[in-house]
């Protein structure tokens, strides 16, 4: 694909992502206007206080006493300029609240990912060339059982094996607490306490992204291109790696653009679990605390993170396959 | 063949099948086997599996653990079930009406759909209960919300190669209204995807609503099996037993709806595919 292509091709998509983006705010400001009792008054439950006064003073501070459409606009500007609102509970804003989190969970995330897909992929093309036999059935049984299972329970269950009767790993925290570890033995620190929870949240993926390379695995073998290049005469670990697996991975592709919310959304549970200290966690004290600003920033940044990564797959697809569509 | 016959060919679908009507009858009998609240305390705290009466150990509190997990059935169906009703509702109705109306109408409900895709859906769910107060009625909206757009996916794919058909043509020329021709002559023939796709569904609603009462945002009245693990979380060290029992109901459960639903697909697809067979390439 020429240079002037691709950069067509990818001010389109960023178009629809800008819209995707405007999208989410406007269902933001809908879903806080459906909500029960107006915004002032569960702020001002928030913070303990309630007189007729402070009310008055947060409507006009929000601009509740202007036209709804007028409201919308404010919204949207605040929301656009990354002013997230202000968590009343912290006394922070929450862009700064979800700011100091976010790398930890781009961390947790990443990791999760990287390890699904390698692991499932193989695991999937392991299963792919024993068809029918034992080894295919187990992976099969495997894959089963990882996508039935709580994500929370299997890190419950992991931090019971591993840090309670094991010892071995950490159950908790990105790092030991007062340890002020620098350079390379802080990076092996954080390394230890992020095996748990990656493992548990690339667990479940990892069951889907088997089955997926395993059903297309076994689709592409079908095909006449893989025919001819057996009847050729090119080596079978060959025809697997370059000629089946590279088209057998671009539905993977595509499939973790659209898991990405579902990876986002399991990172809350399990930084529940572990305390990892990322936006889920922030999320699940912001549950706790009925802080509801923060919850809805940390909403918006996950829906955006979404977005930005399916930007990313749209962009990787493209180089992977010329033939896909520039539309 | 029969459909039974051919849905009992796959041993997974029959094991699933099996631990399908024990959780149900589990849920059923709750009362009879159990016929105490889940919340009421039976005695000491942290009493594990088999200990002082208890089968599966005791709570923090002192609650009964295997009571908890018996009467926690009747809720994760309950969920499951009409969750799963009101995200078909809603899809099939956005499917039917984009695969048969087409043109602008389709292209605003797939933008639509893809729009509730791209959101995180249990960042979704989470936010909706959350700011609509948690209760059973606000974790089944959630969890509809979050869970009908591959049903309008599905659908609207099969309404789009079948109106195209003769019996389509034929109740159109009989004059027919649009909805009538929808409902009653498309969707019975476009039936066993969403079936199958159904069965799928009820077991992310369950893993759906443990998820969300794990993190508390169950209904305060109602125990359920993520709420028990949740609880059961800060205590792990001494009372393992609190987590891993419920866990173990939800895993069942799930993983038997997964085998059902694949069992369904087999027996329902020979028969797709020798009408598809059928038809001209």
């Amino acid at each position: 694909m020429g240079a002037a292509k691709l950069l067509r091709f990818l001010a389109a998509r960023s178009v629809k992502a800008a819209i995707v983006v405007l999208a989410i705010v406007v269902f933001q400001f809908v879903l806080i206007r459906l909500a029960p009792g107006d915004p002032a008054s569960v702020i001002a439950g928030q913070s303990g206080a309630a007189d007729p006064l402070f009310m008055e003073q947060l409507r006009a501070q929000f601009g509740l006493d202007r036209p709804m459409h007028e409201q919308l606009l404010i919204y949207l500007r605040d929301m656009l300029t990354l002013d997230l609102g202000f968590s009343h509970r912290q006394q922070q804003p929450v862009a700064t609240l979800i700011g100091e989190r976010l790398p930890a969970t781009l961390l947790l995330t990443l990791t999760a990912f990287l390890f699904a897909v390698t692991a499932g992929v193989s695991l999937g093309v392991m299963a792919a060339r024993r068809v029918g036999r034992a080894a295919d059935s187990l992976i099969t049984v495997i894959a089963l059982t990882f996508y039935a299972t709580p994500i929370f329970w299997v890190g419950l269950l992991l931090v019971l094996v591993f840090s309670v009767w094991l010892e071995w790993l950490p159950s908790f925290g990105m790092f030991t607490v007062g340890a002020d570890l620098t350079g390379l033995a802080y990076a092996a620190d954080v390394a230890k306490h992020l095996i748990l929870p990656s493992l548990t949240l690339g667990l479940f993926f990892l069951a889907i992204y088997a089955r997926l390379a395993r059903a297309s695995m076994l689709e592409v073998a079908d095909q006449d291109f893989v025919r001819t290049a057996r009847a050729k005469g090119v080596p079978e670990g060959r025809i697997v790696r370059a000629h089946v697996l590279r088209n057998a991975l671009l539905p993977v592709i595509t499939f973790a653009g659209i898991q990405a919310g579902q990876l986002v959304g399991g990172s809350i549970l399990v930084e529940t679990v572990f305390a990892w200290p990322g936006i889920g966690r922030l999320a699940f004290d912001a549950l706790l605390a009925r802080d509801y600003a923060t919850l809805l920033g940390v909403f918006f940044c996950t829906a955006v993170m979404v977005v930005v990564f399916n930007l990313i797959t749209d962009l990787l697809y493209a180089l992977v396959d010329p033939r896909v569509e520039v539309a | 063949m029969s459909f039974w016959k051919r849905f009992a060919r796959n041993i997974g679908a029959l094991v699933g099948l099996a631990i399908l009507v024990l959780v149900g009858l589990m849920a059923v009998l709750a009362p009879v086997l159990f016929p105490f609240s889940p919340w009421e305390m039976r005695g000491i705290p942290f009493m594990g599996p088999g200990e002082a009466g208890f089968l599966l150990g005791s709570d923090s509190l002192g609650r009964d653990v295997a009571a908890g997990i018996a009467h926690g059935a009747l809720v994760s169906f309950l969920v499951g079930g009409v969750s799963t009703v009101a995200a078909l509702a809603l899809g099939v109705t956005l499917g039917a009406v984009a695969g048969y109306g087409g043109g602008w109408i389709d292209d605003a409900i797939m933008r639509f759909t893809e729009f509730f895709q791209t959101i995180p859906s249990f960042v979704l769910a989470v936010v909706l209960v959350a700011i609509f107060t948690p209760s059973i009625t606000s974790i089944v909206v959630a969890i509809a919300v979050v869970s009908w757009p591959p049903v309008t996916r599905v659908v609207r794919a099969e309404f789009l190669s079948l109106r195209s058909r003769e019996f389509v043509q034929a109740a159109e020329v009989l004059g027919r209204g649009p909805i009538a021709i929808m409902f009653t002559e498309i969707l019975p023939n476009a039936l066993s995807p969403i079936i199958v796709l159904a069965s799928l569904m009820v077991a992310t609603a369950i893993l759906l609503e443990s998820s969300l009462s794990f993190l508390g945002l169950g209904d305060p009245n109602l125990m359920s099996w993520g709420f028990m693990i949740g609880s059961g979380r800060s205590v792990i060290r001494i009372a393992w037993w609190m987590s891993v029992f419920p866990g173990v109901a939800i895993f069942l459960t799930v993983l038997a709806l997964n085998l059902v639903g694949e069992g369904l697909n087999d027996a329902l697809n020979p028969r797709l595919a020798r009408r598809r067979g059928t038809l001209p390439a």
